[in-house]
């Protein structure tokens, strides 16, 4: 479980993210939507400490975690994965390399165990016969699955995800999106998953953190979501004509 | 783009390396990593020390040559002067400036597409010094390869001085090799060297430091990589000056 407590960041003086309280269960795929620029990614980088936060708290289960000095920090880190929003495959390394860096980096295996387990997660996001291949060579939905296989090389606890389907097909988005909801429950992971595309929010979304403006605006589920009064909220939900019409707006 | 003054740069530079120097996470990846960087920035650069140091040696014979009508002077001098401005001057520090171009900006590139692509930050995530881990085998990489590039190329430069001083008559492969061994300071080589290994520690670390914090795209990689050289090369040519007065006078 993940609790951030009215957290704020602050770029330049300018306010991105503006107090913002939640939780985030174990098991469960913990949605954060909201429009292109309303500090997704930033929050996101709060949460991890690729950004240093200005106000609020961050526990990782029970401890917290944004005070901790950069030793500490390390040995949480080691029990997250994170799928970045272009993947941030190692450009220099093949699809088997990337994926079994992180065990080369924190585990004592042998070469024999590591490819083992390289294999099992390359198999676990549908991933065959790629091993040789490098980033440049693969399509952007397998770079995207690789980068989820390297990120739970390491059976993380936590899983964060930017934008895990944003580029991809419709049809292929929904594959990354049941990946992530099925690894999440299979191993137990708290994830957070950043998204704005609505169809993850109907397909997986148990709970549902909507951004606006750096504030945190509205917080439910996809059941409860499309009954929402929330003004800014609709207008993100209902964003098209079609949606709008069958809403009657 | 941060604007910054030399001052906070000098420091953002020394707490970069700060971080580059600390203990590594795991000796054998470095090591690994190690030998990959002395392929790609020591081996694969002896084509083009090779080719300059021969070009240069035949023509500062010629130029000698061509300089010396006094039938009073003798002609072995053609191979000392060929000599000592290879070993004090051409070796170390035009071979710096033309690393400075070819790896400074393959370092500042590299390091900066990985910034940009979040490839640094997915490295942090999983809790590793990405600034040890990717700045720290280049500096020993071209540190320990340098002197070898410069050794190579003064045996280089001399060689071709004597190629073309006998292809053209000039002078006599004996008179010249004379030359080579009059008056010979062996100090020279060790100042030399001494210059060589400050500049592929400036080459390495000023490249690397404008890779690493680039922020943006491809075309603030591209910027990056043009004052990466720039700097490096403004550093060699003041260090040059440095080290003659510490070392020579
Ligand atoms: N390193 C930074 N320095 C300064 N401002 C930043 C930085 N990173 C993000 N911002 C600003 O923070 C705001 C939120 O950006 P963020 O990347 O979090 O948006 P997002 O919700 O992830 O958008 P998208 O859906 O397009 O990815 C933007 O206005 C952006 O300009
Ligand atoms: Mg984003």
């Amino acid at each position: 479980m993940i609790t951030i407590r009215n957290i704020s960041k602050k770029f330049d003086g300018h306010l991105v993210i503006d107090g913002i309280s939640a939780t985030f269960e174990k098991g469960k795929t913990n949605l954060i939507i909201g429009q292109s620029g309303s500090g997704k990614t930033v929050l996101l980088k709060s949460i991890v400490g690729l950004h240093d936060i200005d106000e609020g708290e961050i526990y990782y289960n029970d401890i917290r975690f944004d005070t901790l000095d950069l030793k500490s920090k390390k040995l949480i880190r080691q029990k997250i994965g994170m799928l970045f929003q272009g993947a941030a495959l190692f450009d220099s390394a093949t699809v088997e390399e990337n994926v079994m860096f992180p065990l080369d980096m924190f585990t004592e295996l042998s070469r024999d165990e590591k490819l083992d387990r390289t294999n099992f997660c390359l198999k676990r996001v549908n991933i065959i016969n790629a091993n040789h291949l490098y980033p440049a060579e693969i399509s952007g939905g397998m770079k995207k699955r690789v980068a989820i296989a390297r990120a739970i090389a390491l059976n993380p606890e936590f899983l964060f995800c930017d934008e895990p389907n944003s580029g991809l097909d419709p049809k292929t988005a929904v594959v990354i999106d049941q990946l992530i909801k099925e690894i999440t429950e299979e191993f137990n992971i708290t994830t957070i998953i950043n998204t704005h595309d609505m169809n993850s929010v109907m397909g997986i979304g148990d709970k549902v953190i909507f951004i606006y403006q750096g504030k945190k605006w509205w917080e439910g589920n996809k059941e409860n979501i499309l009954n929402s009064n929330n003004k800014e909220l609709n207008d993100f939900v209902f964003s098209t004509e079609l949606t709008r019409k069958i809403k009657g707006f | 783009m941060r604007i910054l003054s030399a001052f906070e740069m000098f420091g953002e530079y020394m707490l970069l390396l700060k971080r580059v120097f600390s203990k590594p996470e795991k000796r054998r990846v470095y090591y690994q990593q190690t030998i990959k960087e002395i392929d790609k920035l020591g081996f694969q650069s002896i084509g083009i020390v090779t080719i300059i140091s021969v070009f240069m040696g035949a023509v500062i014979t010629l130029q000698t040559a061509y300089n010396m009508e006094n039938p009073f002077i003798p002609n072995y001098l053609i191979g000392l002067g060929t000599r000592d401005s290879m070993l004090l001057e051409f070796s170390s520090t035009v071979i710096g400036l033309i690393l400075a171009g070819k790896v400074g900006s393959n370092i500042a590139s590299e390091i900066g597409t990985m910034r940009v692509t979040e490839q640094i930050d997915a490295l942090e995530i999983m809790g590793i010094n990405s600034a040890s881990f990717l700045i720290l085998p280049k500096i020993i990489a071209t540190v320990i390869f340098n002197p070898f590039l410069s050794v190579l190329s003064m045996m280089v430069g001399i060689t071709g001085g004597w190629l073309v001083g006998v292809f053209t008559g000039v002078v006599s492969t004996q008179e010249y090799i004379d030359g080579v061994q009059y008056a010979f300071i062996p100090f020279y080589i060790t100042y030399s060297l001494i210059k060589t290994v400050v500049f592929a520690f400036l080459i390495t670390t000023i490249s690397a430091f404008y890779g690493y914090r680039v922020q943006g795209g491809s075309l603030e990689v591209g910027r990056a990589s043009t004052q990466a050289v720039v700097m490096s090369s403004i550093f060699i040519l003041l260090f040059n000056l440095i080290l003659t007065q510490l070392l020579l006078s």
